[in-house]
């Protein structure tokens, strides 16, 4: 409760800094902001257009020059929110050392940052996507209300799990080198490039496994098909979120004092 | 509102032999601990009130910074407490959280909001903090074109644009030109003056005697000494020379002074006193006075070479003048066992009216730091008067020459 307070006290800084973050990555370029919205786009138009009409991929089971495009897209573009929140999260402690060891301020604000700045990035990206699904007429309908619980429980398994190696990162460098080879291995071993039916039905369960199937799968459903997330498929995922993240806050909370002595 | 209070403060930090000691220690606890303690800090205690200015002294390494960074919560004690009342600034770095490709306005925002400011609040501010900061135009700019001192002064005029109830300062004034200098350091006396309490780490002597009712020295992690600043800094000086066989010791006089002796003992001053121009020993110098000072001391070692120092102080311990034979040129060599010395330096007390006193240092070289042997806080303490001339004030007694012309 005092973490919610603390960010509420420190709220100007938290989106002071996002705003700051967002600004300097094309800073000292002619375009300026501009950047933010060109990067995106190529990689929709990358997506979209090879795929839909230089290699006329389809995607089994949906008559659409589209289909395929909207598929990749779906699970590429929310799969870049998940890495970014991780993989942020995870060098947190060890970027912000600085400010960590000559200031004293709630820590809860770094991932708050986090957070945000990614949701800003993602908004962007995935703003100019819809504006594809609209003009191309491709636009799902009502399921697409359904993105945002689905967002909602991908962001807090996210930065509960990538808060909780950060944590850990700071005694063992070895986890942020691990996890960034891990996380590309993830990537192909969730069905995000290749539709789940390819995989051999005897083996399917294992994919299961990976929270990260039923999450992507939602998306996917929603913007392909327009059918709401299967909500059971999405209980195991929410409940590891919840874990994770008391138990990240609680190492926060007992192991702040060595996080700073070890930084 | 304002307060510290420090009882029992302790610091340790863990160290593993390696990271496999640590992973092991973590997975199976059960085998027991594999690091030992490693303490910066133990049983420090003292009590700050309302408006009172505090120095901490002390070597490299002593645990200053981490005294500090305890007090201001960001390091957790490992034992005893730290309470503070009152919203506190802490000047530990300036400049943290400065980005090089904002401006000196955007960089000030960012500041602000790191110590927990609403951007109404930085509004509200903003003009005092470039009036304070004085870099013109510049504020505009990227803090990448900043000189270090413009930075500095940014970061300054940031830190105290709101007067905090507890200022906490690390070595942080030792930056930026004189004139600025003077300027922050008006600005936390001005601070003081309006019940601020202030908590200084800093190895500049005039700046702890200017500002501060109390100083601790800090050595190796404890407290070695808690009294007047200038006690407490001469102690720190014969602490700097200590080497293996110096014994330091104070002694309060019958007046309440505090005279703090340290050395090898290779040779000792026997007696220091203050003489007029007829041999009398004298406790009241009149302004323009011609005397002596004599000092005797007795050589209980051989020795390769000696030099005698002395340096008049007034009665905050500041420097007023002082020099040595090293500088003289005229260093002794070859000293023999037993022999007995007799320094006669006479000079004019163009001092100002108020109280002296001269210290006394016999060493190998033209510091004291070098190998000290023997060392002697207030050795006179001596009252200057004005009998003779018209009222003028300061620690110097410069005669004019007036001319006017209309």
């Amino acid at each position: 409760m005092h973490m919610l307070r603390a960010i509420y006290q420190y709220r100007a800084f938290i989106l002071g800094t996002i705003v700051r973050e967002f600004q300097v990555k094309y800073r000292n370029s002619l375009l300026g902001a501009l950047w933010n919205i060109i990067n995106p786009l190529a990689m929709i138009v990358i997506y979209t257009v090879i795929f839909s009409q230089l290699m006329r991929a389809k995607l089994p089971g949906v008559d659409n020059t589209f289909g395929y495009s909207i598929y990749l897209c779906a699970g590429v573009l929310t799969w870049g929110l998940f890495s970014e929140v991780t993989t942020r999260c995870l060098q947190i402690f060890i970027d912000n050392a600085n400010l960590i060891k000559k200031l004293n301020f709630p820590k809860i604000c770094l991932p708050a940052i986090v957070v945000g700045s990614a949701l800003l990035n993602f908004t962007i990206v995935f703003g100019l996507f819809t504006l594809f699904l609209v003009v191309s007429g491709n636009f799902p309908g009502w399921s697409f209300v359904g993105l945002i619980p689905v967002l909602a429980i991908q962001i807090s398994f996210a930065a509960s799990l990538g808060l909780s190696l950060g944590i850990l990162n700071v005694f063992f460098r070895d986890i942020g080198q691990f996890f960034g080879i891990f996380i590309q291995f993830w990537f192909w071993l969730t069905p995000i490039v290749y539709p789940i039916t390819i995989i051999p039905q005897s083996v399917r369960w294992v994919m299961d496994l990976n929270p990260m199937t039923s999450i992507i799968a939602s998306y996917q459903n929603i913007l392909v098909s327009n059918t709401w997330p299967s909500w059971e498929s999405l209980w195991p995922v929410t409940l590891a979120s919840i874990v994770l993240g008391v138990w990240c806050l609680h190492l926060l909370r007992t192991r702040a004092s060595e996080i700073v002595d070890e930084l | 509102m304002g307060t510290i209070t420090v009882k029992n403060l302790g610091k340790s930090y863990q160290q593993y032999s390696s990271r496999w000691a640590r992973l092991l220690e973590w997975v199976v606890p059960f085998l027991g601990s594999r690091h030992v303690q490693k303490t910066v800090l133990r049983n420090i205690d003292f009590e700050l009130a309302e408006g009172e200015a505090l120095g901490i002294i002390g070597v490299n390494g002593a645990g200053k910074s981490t005294l500090l960074k305890l007090i201001t919560g960001i390091v957790r004690p490992t034992s005893g407490c730290v309470q503070v009342t009152g919203r506190v600034a802490a000047l530990l770095e300036l400049g943290i959280g400065f980005h090089p490709d904002f401006t000196g306005r955007q960089n000030a925002y960012m500041a602000g909001q790191l110590l927990g400011f609403s951007t109404a609040d930085i509004d509200r501010l903003m003009p005092e903090i470039e009036a304070f900061a004085e870099i013109g135009q510049y504020i505009d700019e990227p803090v990448r074109v900043y000189s270090s001192g413009m930075q500095m002064r940014l970061a300054f005029s940031v830190a105290t644009a709101h007067r905090p109830d507890v200022l906490i300062i690390d070595e942080a004034l030792s930056v930026g030109d004189a004139y600025f200098q003077h300027k922050s350091f008006g600005r936390i006396k001005a601070f003081r003056k309006l019940g601020t309490t202030l908590l200084i780490v800093s190895h500049d002597k005039a700046a702890i005697q200017a500002v501060c009712d109390r100083a601790i020295l800090l050595n190796n992690g404890e407290i070695a000494l808690e009294d007047t600043p200038e006690t407490v800094m001469d102690y720190y000086n014969a602490l700097l020379s200590a080497r293996d066989g110096v014994v330091i010791e104070q002694t309060r006089a019958q007046t309440g002074a505090v005279q703090t002796r340290s050395g090898t003992a290779e040779v000792k001053i026997i007696s220091v006193d203050l003489l007029n121009a007829t041999d009398g020993v004298i406790e009241q110098v009149k302004v323009g006075q011609l005397v002596v000072l004599r000092i005797k001391a007795r050589v209980l070692a051989d020795l390769d070479r000696l030099v005698m120092g002395y340096l008049i102080k007034d009665r905050l311990g500041q420097p007023i003048f002082g020099t040595n034979t090293s500088h003289l040129d005229q260093t002794l060599h070859q000293l023999k066992q037993d022999e007995e010395l007799t320094f006669n330096v006479s000079f004019t007390a163009n001092l100002g009216e108020g109280s002296y006193s001269i210290a006394v240092a016999l060493h190998e070289s033209a510091t004291h730091v070098n190998r000290n042997y023997d060392w002697l806080d207030q050795a006179v303490v001596f009252q200057v008067i004005n009998v003779e001339h018209g009222h003028f004030v300061g620690s110097s007694w410069m005669p004019p020459a007036l001319e006017i012309s209309r």
